[in-house]
């Protein structure tokens, strides 16, 4: 059987947008996730994946964790005025509070509005439509809906 | 949305009755038209706001709502200061995102030989769009001022007339603002987005007058038809964003100390008299500030723009309102004044005739209450009522509200045809993203004529003026 593929998609909201990362893995979700915010943004495809930076958050439980991810990325975005289209994420096992730590690594390159195009900023990353779980295919999803 | 569970009171005000857990019904204000046309979700959303701790009377709905994220967009309720909550999902992500309207003192035969110049000017002079700067950059002592002053803190820098303060809510400063509680990341977000636009639904259009409604209230805001306005749709920026995730988290974190349950998470709210609660209402406040500076900065480059093309323009600010924000008010409640929490989110402050809050020159008709429309269709200017105070706390909608999401947007226009389309009807549209106009697209949107008409005929305002784009520049 070949392995499953790492994607992502938006899915309907009537205002804003909801992001989702699907993957074999929980890691591989949240990079997809990560894919699908900077898809709100611009086409993936035409970002560069030239400057890294690190990541690391913790939360209580996987859901608030995905909220705290792109919440960080956003505040990136933001700060260093990049784009984002290639993901390293590591989730790490509960420690003993059963509080969950990621560590990731974002590449990307600062924003180009004549090459990107950039559509939208997005304000923040919502606990709207939040959800991690895993589908009948046993794949990992994980989505909510992020503010633009 | 699913009508069947309202109760119709008039032809534009419906009914949910409240039953447990919901402590006050919901009051949706719309044509049937507009409410067949709302999202289920709405309804959902509004039952729940009638189930918060606190709240008074009723949640309401503006004749805009829609799905939003916990609270409806064109949501309006009010908790007590004693025993109520406070809620950063209840005011959303772009904390006083609001609408600032100007006269510039000429007619649309002054623009007209100069429109595509005026046009690129304002273009090349306002910054607009995904990851541009403004010219200021704020070091934190200044940036921390900017959140205690907000547009008075403008006009003291030299952006803007100090008669400018008379006409924005709160006299262009909201008390109690505590920017210690504003986190350093939401301070960075905003050290070089002072004066900057934004991106999505933000814009600065010039406007015409194309009809009056009203024409003792349009004499005493000073517009006829045939005159030209400017009208400036922006927020707190960065920094705002940044307030509503940092005190959204932790008002989760803190929900099961106060027994709250939440029904879903972004319900996230606090008690106000709570720790939690009170250093939100400290960082909220800042936020606005943020806004009302920022809107001053822009108007400021608004009028730098316009100098150096028709140097006869003088523009003088009609009226900024702001949207998103949670205010302490006091209203008329069962005959009983009672100081509240109004949350509006995506509503305006509509205050009626008298109202010691308004602007002398305005305070025998009331508050000019700014809807903003799409690039392709109109704006309005209208007035608070009397009968508002009691219908929706003096609350109206605050513009047309999305009929297609973003992405289906995309698929059925693309950016550049939507401004060609534009320009052949006389509208000049600037912007950074082919791909935003399109998703701004004005078939995008509600219409926004029903949606003030409905707001007109239930009392929440009354139309004044309407206005018609003959310039936009979009983020």
């Amino acid at each position: 059987m070949t392995k499953a593929q790492g994607r992502w998609e938006h899915f309907y909201h009537q205002a804003d947008i909801g992001v989702r990362g699907i993957g074999p893995t929980l890691d591989e979700a949240f990079e997809q996730a990560g894919l699908a915010l900077t898809a709100v943004v611009t086409n993936p495809a035409q970002v560069r994946a030239i400057q890294p930076i690190e990541i690391e958050c913790e939360a209580p439980r996987a859901s608030l964790l995905l909220v705290d991810f792109l919440n960080r990325l956003v505040y990136e975005m933001a700060t260093r005025r990049m784009l984002f289209s290639q993901f390293e994420v590591h989730l790490s096992p509960p420690d003993l509070g059963g509080a969950l730590s990621l560590h990731a690594l974002a590449w990307g390159e600062p924003v180009d509005p004549a090459r990107h195009q950039p559509a939208v900023e997005v304000k923040g990353a919502t606990y709207c439509e939040l959800e991690v779980r895993q589908n009948p295919a046993g794949e990992w999803v994980v989505q909510c809906v992020v503010d633009v | 949305m699913d009508i069947s569970r309202l109760v119709q009171k008039s032809e534009f005000e419906w009914w949910l009755e409240a039953t447990p857990p919901m402590r006050v019904p919901s009051i949706l204000y719309a044509s049937e038209a507009l409410l067949r046309e709302m999202d289920d979700k709405v309804l959902e959303q509004i039952a729940n706001v009638a189930s918060l701790p606190g709240i008074v009377q009723a949640a309401y709905a503006m004749p805009d709502a829609h799905w939003g994220y916990g609270f409806p967009i064109g949501g309006v309720a009010a908790f007590r200061e004693e025993d109520g909550v406070v809620s950063a999902g209840g005011v959303g992500f772009d904390i006083s995102c609001g609408v600032r309207t100007l006269h510039t003192g000429l007619t649309v035969a002054d623009i007209e030989p100069i429109k595509d110049n005026l046009a690129q000017g304002l273009f090349r002079h306002v910054p607009a769009g995904v990851g541009s700067v403004g010219k200021i950059h704020l070091e934190p002592a200044e940036l921390d001022e900017m959140l205690q002053g907000g547009a008075a803190w403008a006009v003291a820098r030299g952006y803007g007339k100090p008669e400018d303060l008379e006409y924005i809510e709160e006299h262009g400063r909201m008390e109690g603002a505590q920017p210690e509680r504003v986190s350093e990341q939401a301070k960075r977000r905003q050290a070089d987005e002072m004066g900057t636009l934004g991106s999505g639904n933000h814009y600065l259009e010039v406007q015409q007058v194309t009809e009056v409604y009203d024409p003792a209230v349009a004499r005493v805001f000073g517009v006829a038809v045939g005159d030209v306005l400017v009208s400036i749709h922006s927020g707190s920026r960065g920094l705002g964003h940044q307030v509503a995730t940092d005190y959204s988290k932790r008002m989760i974190e803190a929900a099961h100390k106060y027994g709250l349950e939440l029904r879903d998470l972004e319900l996230a709210c606090a008690p106000i008299q709570s720790e939690e609660g009170q250093a939100y209402l400290g960082a909220m406040r800042a936020a606005i500030n943020c806004a009302l500076a920022n809107r001053q900065i822009l108007t400021h480059l608004a009028r730098e723009a316009f100098a150096y093309l028709l140097p006869q323009a003088d523009l003088r600010l009609i009226y900024d309102v702001s949207h998103n924000t949670a205010k302490l008010e006091t209203h008329l409640i069962h005959g009983k004044l009672e100081r509240l929490y109004v949350h509006r989110k995506g509503a305006t402050r509509a205050l009626g005739p008298g109202h010691p809050a308004l602007p002398e020159a305005y305070r025998a008709v009331g508050q000019p209450v700014l809807i903003g429309g799409t690039m392709g269709t109109a704006s309005y200017i209208l007035v608070g009522t009397q009968e508002g105070e009691a219908r929706s706390l003096s609350s109206s909608c605050h513009g047309a509200g999305r009929a297609l999401s973003r992405h289906q947007a995309l698929k059925q226009w693309h950016g550049k045809e939507v401004i060609r389309e534009l320009a052949q009807r006389g509208i000049i549209v600037r912007s950074p993203s082919p791909r935003g106009v399109a998703e701004e697209a004005p078939g995008a949107y509600k219409d926004v004529s029903a949606v003030v008409d409905a707001a007109h005929a239930a009392g929440l305002s009354r139309k004044v003026a309407r206005l018609e784009p003959l310039i936009c520049i979009k983020g």
